[in-house]
């Protein structure tokens, strides 16, 4: 699958309820207790009993869990320890049986079969990444990787081949014949990974696969994840308690507390909606450079003029915002640059129409899709705002600095108190400017 | 001074034997037979070649399993036990404790496989093997007597059933502690039970396991003194010949080979459960 349509199931589960055929994963209704009378447990919680109530009775590690899995996203499952969510994770493969409710993987309702059945369906349609590696310490990394394949009844030769090609692919070619205990943390996981990418299955669950791994090592597997990703299009169910780590690699993110799902939503609306004062604690420590992009915080452009409309039409609109610069744009509102003050007074002093002439094109403009991460740079380095425009290269939206630091410190980003063009170079008087004006019109007539 | 109520358990014990005894006859003279043929079998196997030839095969077997230091010392030990004219007895000593071995672990290592996987039967197994390894051993010498007649056989069996409880423990704690993530990841690739037991927990409770094994030929030689009191033979024959002449020289003499035996299988086992897998520190 390519990176456009990974993009667009990651728009669409905002808007659109999946259909069957589409999901890959359907959660509905689950609970998972442990304890003496876990049938009691659910009937309790369902009459609106809370689990800390219930606690002599059993465990509720999850509690109502719902929701799908489309094909090619993926979704993380964030919460803090005791949340619920590794207990959620293993129902999603059967390793938990739900105590009520069903987990329906690929077609398959995995709570209604055989062991034999549900056997077959990890072997082909769901592996699994896990915290601690769970490597086979007496085995080769090389025969680490090909257990999934070994499991299928994959001939020795074959195997070999293909966990030698998945062992390369996730940057360990060369290292098949060490034994996990000689790799490092980062590498292990590697074959880890390996290990469920041979698989070749559809879905992958990834249970806190990163969190034992140093920051940098961290940072780097995640990078890697979402390039592999995008290149095999599986569908993954990611656990984490590390809401970066979650809003990093999420198209979706269902947080979770106290064994309940909260809140279910792409990063941008966790963040910028939260659903209850829990999730909104949760995400106020978040990097939201991260997460939020330029089309989520920019302005709308006001000081925007069409090339078509001359000096005239533009130094008068720069004049009425009091700005010393605006962009320009074509009939179509295509993106062309920007222009000066004083150079459009100056075309309005030498009585020309043509306002391309002094066009500028020293900024590039930025997509609506980039983090804001990325644009510190270069919105320190730009005089005016950064002129934001879709693929079709309309511009859209412009990115002043103080909007930046607006959506760092959480402060509304849009208040319309702004200017939308700041000055870095003072505009010039607007006597200066008019008399410009008047003195044209009064040639003119 | 009796007191008022006595309890006639040793009655009960006695009927009990008595009734089995005379049931299961013919099943305990099958075993007897079977017992009895191994051990002649191992007994001859070990005595009959010259006694330089059988010492180079352990020293082989020793530096095989350890280096030249344990086989050099194998050498050096079983020279002394031919020193001392008890090679014989050392022989006859060593067939009957690797008969009871073979036998404790084909025993114990399945129900600890079975302790380990249900909290059930972990909790029936415990107590029992608490039981049999705590009644005094000799106490088993004289139903095994009864149902074996003398001779070697109640020996190796009162040494089976004494010697069995470390191997299931600890065949229970080793795979009880192989990294549940490990047996998890068996199950999430889709491996059958029985595939993950060959596959992961065994090979990683190997270390454990092997060191009950070890235990069980250590408990195995210590019942060889007293298993010599029912006609065993060998050097408990020896030390209980000296215990009731006050023969103190021959006691020790028959003491030292036991001794000597003990270290080389100590030690030859013991390597067995640390060498071959190259790394079985869990990963992290």
């Amino acid at each position: 699958m390519s990176e456009a349509t990974h993009n667009a199931s990651h728009q669409e589960s905002t808007t659109q309820d999946g259909t069957e055929a589409e999901n890959a994963l359907s959660v509905r209704n689950v609970y998972k207790v442990f304890g003496k009378r876990p049938a009691e447990v659910i009937k309790r919680l369902k009459s609106g009993k809370k689990r800390a109530e219930l606690t002599a009775l059993g465990t509720a590690a999850v509690i109502d869990a719902s929701f799908d899995v489309k094909k090619g996203e993926i979704f993380v499952v964030m919460g803090l320890s005791g949340s619920g969510k590794s207990t959620l994770i293993r129902t999603l493969n059967g390793l938990w049986a739900p105590t009520q409710g069903s987990v329906v993987v690929g077609g398959t309702d995995i709570s209604a079969i055989s062991d034999k059945e549900l056997r077959k369906v990890r072997q082909e349609k769901i592996s699994m990444v896990f915290q601690h590696f769970a490597l086979l310490p007496h085995r080769t990394v090389l025969e680490n990787a090909a257990y999934a394949l070994e499991i299928q009844g994959v001939a020795k030769a074959e195997r070999t081949a293909r966990a030698e090609k998945v062992l390369s692919m996730v940057g360990l070619g060369g290292w098949g014949e060490k034994y996990p205990s000689e790799l490092s943390g980062g590498m292990q996981q590697r074959v880890g990974l390996a290990r469920a990418l041979c698989a070749e299955t559809d879905i992958l669950l990834m249970d806190e696969a990163f969190s034992a791994l140093d920051p940098l090592i961290r940072r780097e597997m995640q990078e890697q994840l979402v390039v592999l990703q995008a290149e095999l299009g599986k569908t993954i169910v990611f656990i984490t308690h590390d809401l970066n780590e979650a809003m990093f690699l999420g198209d979706r993110i269902a947080v979770m507390r106290d064994g309940e799902i909260v809140q279910i939503g792409t990063p941008d609306e966790i963040l910028t909606n939260p659903a209850n004062d829990y999730v909104a604690q949760f995400v106020q420590d978040v990097d939201r450079t991260r997460v939020l992009t330029a089309g989520v915080v920019m302005e709308p452009p006001l000081a925007v003029v069409t090339i078509s409309g001359g000096p005239r039409n533009a130094l008068r609109t720069m004049r009425d915002l009091q700005v010393s610069a605006a962009f320009v744009v074509d009939r179509r509102r295509k993106y062309q640059g920007i222009v000066r003050d004083r150079d459009v007074m100056a075309q309005v002093e030498k009585r020309a129409t043509d306002l391309a002439a002094v066009v500028r094109n020293g900024i590039e403009p930025v997509s609506p899709e980039t983090a804001l991460n990325d644009l510190f740079g270069r919105a320190v380095e730009s005089p005016i705002p950064l002129p934001v425009v879709d693929d079709d290269g309309r511009l859209v939206g412009a990115l002043p600095r103080v909007t930046l630091l607006a959506a760092l410190g959480n402060v509304p980003s849009t208040t319309g108190e702004f200017p939308v063009v700041e000055v870095a170079v003072a505009p010039i008087p607007e006597q200066m400017v008019t008399a410009a004006l008047a003195q044209y019109e009064g040639v003119a007539k | 001074m009796t007191p008022d109520f006595r309890i006639p358990l040793g009655d009960w014990v006695e009927v009990g034997l008595d009734w089995l005894t005379t049931s299961l006859e013919g099943f305990f003279a099958l075993i007897r037979s079977i017992l009895v043929g191994a051990y002649d079998g191992l007994e001859w196997l070990l005595a009959a070649p010259p006694y330089w030839a059988v010492i180079v095969v352990f020293a082989a077997i020793a530096w095989w399993a350890s280096g030249w230091k344990l086989g050099v010392g194998t050498i050096v030990g079983f020279a002394v036990i031919v020193g001392v004219d008890q090679w014989s007895n050392a022989m006859d000593s060593l067939a009957l404790v690797i008969i009871a071995t073979v036998v404790a672990v084909a025993i114990s290592v399945p129900l600890g496989i079975w302790a380990a996987s249900s909290l059930r039967v972990s909790a029936i197994v415990r107590p029992i093997m608490d039981f049999m390894q705590t009644m005094p051993a000799m106490v088993y010498l004289i139903p095994a007597l009864v149902m074996f007649r003398v001779g070697v056989v109640p020996g190796i069996v009162a040494t089976i059933i004494f010697s069995m409880a470390p191997g299931v423990r600890l065949t229970e704690l080793g795979i009880r502690g192989v990294d549940k993530e490990v047996v998890e990841a068996g199950h999430a690739f889709g491996s059958s039970p029985g595939r993950i037991l060959r596959q992961i927990q065994l090979p990683l409770a190997r270390p454990t396991i092997m060191a009950g094994v070890n235990q069980v030929i250590m408990l195995s030689l210590s019942m060889v003194v007293i298993a010599g009191m029912v006609g065993a033979g060998g050097l408990g024959g020896d030390v209980v010949a000296s215990l009731s002449r006050i023969d103190a020289g021959l006691g020790f003499e028959a003491g030292i080979a036991v001794v000597i035996l003990a270290i080389f299988l100590d030690r030859v086992t013991a390597s067995f459960g640390k060498s071959k897998t190259r790394s079985s520190t869990k990963a992290a």
